[in-house]
């Protein structure tokens, strides 16, 4: 946290990404700021992966990011090697939790290591997610829903990052392990900023400060988490939310998720 | 009986080639998605190479110099090929093809202009040629050093994969590649040391073929390759054992074929295993064998009858 507060950590500008043909992004433009967490929100199928992923630059295959620039740092890393970008000091949970099912535990927590990133810290880790200690030989596609998640996000805790990338970490979990990973996600965003996509409004409303929504690929508001989320008719109309944010069905103790 | 142990003993000798040619096959396409049809051609250049390495130093420090030669010689032009060719056409696998498969074709016609079609004998060292009695049979003694070769190797690629970073990553990237660079691995270095590792391998079964068969030639390498295929698809990508024990069934099954059926059997043999073995193996979304046979073998579900005047 050596850097003036005062630019984002992370521009996106105009960005326009086509996969297989079809836009999914049509001029996608917002800042991370380099403190706190940035929720990046919207429906399913809006674009929130997808701008994750092109900031990372690891779009899926027939992914083009056609127009736009995206810069972290002030450094353009628009058309950089995901490897690249990473080792700026990113670390990123994605949407699918990327864990390799064939490795144990402690080989996928070996791999995330990044040379140059500090030690890395196996005591947050443990102290955040005993289960790992306890399933280092395990392999990690036996692991539960729930734990590998903890893997993913164990992975960008390792190390020292300036920026930790988090898709729908709390995603089809139980509600007992969305406390414990909602709970590691404020532990890590006391020292480090975060972008967060993310659905369960409780979950933000916890973490977040700045919000974004997307719809149709393209961001339709921008500004504070806590006035977004206190605006029911910006809810409703933004995110589909039916109900009121903050009733049972979106609360920290919603029932499991069905993946849509 | 001692028939049986030639025949196993060569067939395993047999089984070591392939397992040199497919392990490099298997790592390869696993990691990188590439079918590298220039493999074989890879052999070639290298038992060729070990070929004039062989009859220039001569004895058994000639063999020595020739399986170090040949095998630089496969991992050097493995390299090449990935740092010029391959590299520009990763995810456009119809052109790796179409070049790799250039490759195995214009390579061989190269070897050939050069050395002529005609296969030329390997010198093998005396100590070597011979047979030692095992078990009342007479075995060349050539199959150990082929035999033992591969068992070097699979324990020490074993050993690269589970216990070196680099093994790491390339188990993981065989895997989901694009995660091992989202967090922060630059793959396209494992894919050069891995395709030149298998080039190395590719070289070190040219010279041992050299050994094995006697002779080089300009085709060896292309024909071993189709068995190399063959194995890759039998022991799968997702471990180094399962290529040699498909190595070793191959290697046997063609053996024993050619033998007791009727010799040049073993090829089609070989097929026949490979057929047996994508049909029995369950796939998402199918049917298990096991099922297919418990479905098979149980009393039949009570059909209707045919209407009358049907066709019976």
């Amino acid at each position: 946290m050596s850097r003036s507060p005062a630019g984002p950590l992370v521009t996106v500008d105009g960005l326009q990404v086509e996969i297989a043909g079809s836009r999914i992004l049509q001029g996608v433009a917002f800042d991370v700021p380099a403190t706190g967490v940035t929720a990046l929100m919207g429906r399913n199928g809006v674009g929130k992966t997808t701008t994750v992923r092109a900031i990372l630059g690891v779009l899926p295959e027939g992914g083009l990011i056609t127009g736009g620039r995206i810069a972290f740092d002030g450094d353009d890393i628009t058309r950089e090697a995901p490897h690249a970008t990473v080792r700026r000091g990113i670390g990123y949970a994605p949407e699918d939790r990327g864990v390799f099912g064939s490795l144990t535990v402690a080989e996928n927590l070996t791999l995330a290591e990044r040379r140059g990133a500090g030690r890395p810290a196996y005591d947050l880790v443990h102290d955040l997610f005993p289960d790992l200690r306890e399933r280092a030989r395990q392999r990690a596609g036996t692991l539960s829903g729930g734990q590998q998640q903890m893997l993913a996000l164990a992975r960008t805790l390792l190390n020292d990052n300036r920026l930790i990338v988090a898709d729908e970490p709390t995603k089809g979990l139980a509600p007992r392990v969305v406390r414990q990973v909602a709970e590691a996600l404020r532990r890590a965003a006391r020292a480090v900023p975060m972008l967060l996509v993310e659905q369960n409004l409780a979950v933000i409303r916890e973490l977040a400060q700045h919000a974004v929504v997307l719809d149709n690929g393209r961001v339709v508001h921008a500004g504070s988490a806590a006035e977004l989320l206190a605006d029911r008719e910006l809810t409703t109309t933004l995110l589909g939310v039916g109900r009121a944010a903050g009733t049972p069905r979106h609360g920290l103790a919603a029932e499991e998720d069905t993946p849509a | 009986m001692n028939t049986l142990v030639l025949l196993t003993l060569t067939g395993l000798g047999l089984a070591a080639l392939y397992f040199l040619i497919a392990s490099g096959l298997a790592l390869i396409f696993g990691l990188m998605d590439v079918l590298n049809f220039a493999h074989g051609a890879f052999l070639t250049v290298a038992s060729y190479a070990a070929w004039r390495t062989a009859e220039a130093v001569g004895g058994g420090p000639g063999l020595l110099a020739a399986l170090l030669i040949g095998t630089l010689t496969g991992l050097a032009l493995a390299a090449v090929t990935e740092l010029l060719l391959i590299r520009r056409l990763y995810g456009r696998p119809k052109e790796q093809i179409l070049v790799t498969v250039g490759l195995s074709l214009a390579i061989p016609a190269l070897v050939q202009s050069y050395a002529g079609a005609d296969s030329r004998t390997f010198p093998v060292p005396d100590a070597l040629s011979g047979t030692v009695g095992v078990l009342g049979a007479q075995v060349p003694v050539n199959r150990f050093l082929l035999i033992g070769a591969a068992l070097a190797v699979l324990v020490g690629v074993h050993l690269l994969l589970t216990r070196t970073r680099y093994g790491l990553v390339v188990r993981a990237g065989v895997e989901d590649r694009a995660m091992v660079s989202a967090l922060g691995v630059d793959v396209t270095r494992a894919f050069t040391l891995v395709f030149a590792l298998g080039g190395a391998l590719a070289g070190l079964a040219g010279v041992l073929g050299g050994v094995y068969f006697g002779s080089v030639s300009p085709h060896r390498g292309t024909g071993l390759l189709i068995f190399g295929f063959v194995v890759v698809i039998i022991g799968g990508l997702h471990s180094i054992t399962g290529v040699a024990w498909a190595a070793l069934a191959v290697g046997l099954v063609q053996q024993y074929a050619n033998y007791y059926i009727s010799g040049g059997f073993g090829d089609i043999a070989v097929v026949i295993l490979l057929a047996l073995v994508i049909l029995a193996r369950p796939t998402p979304g199918r049917e298990g064998p096991l099922a297919a046979l418990r479905r098979v073998t149980r009393p039949p579900a009570p059909r209707r009858a045919i209407p009358p005047g049907g066709t019976a």
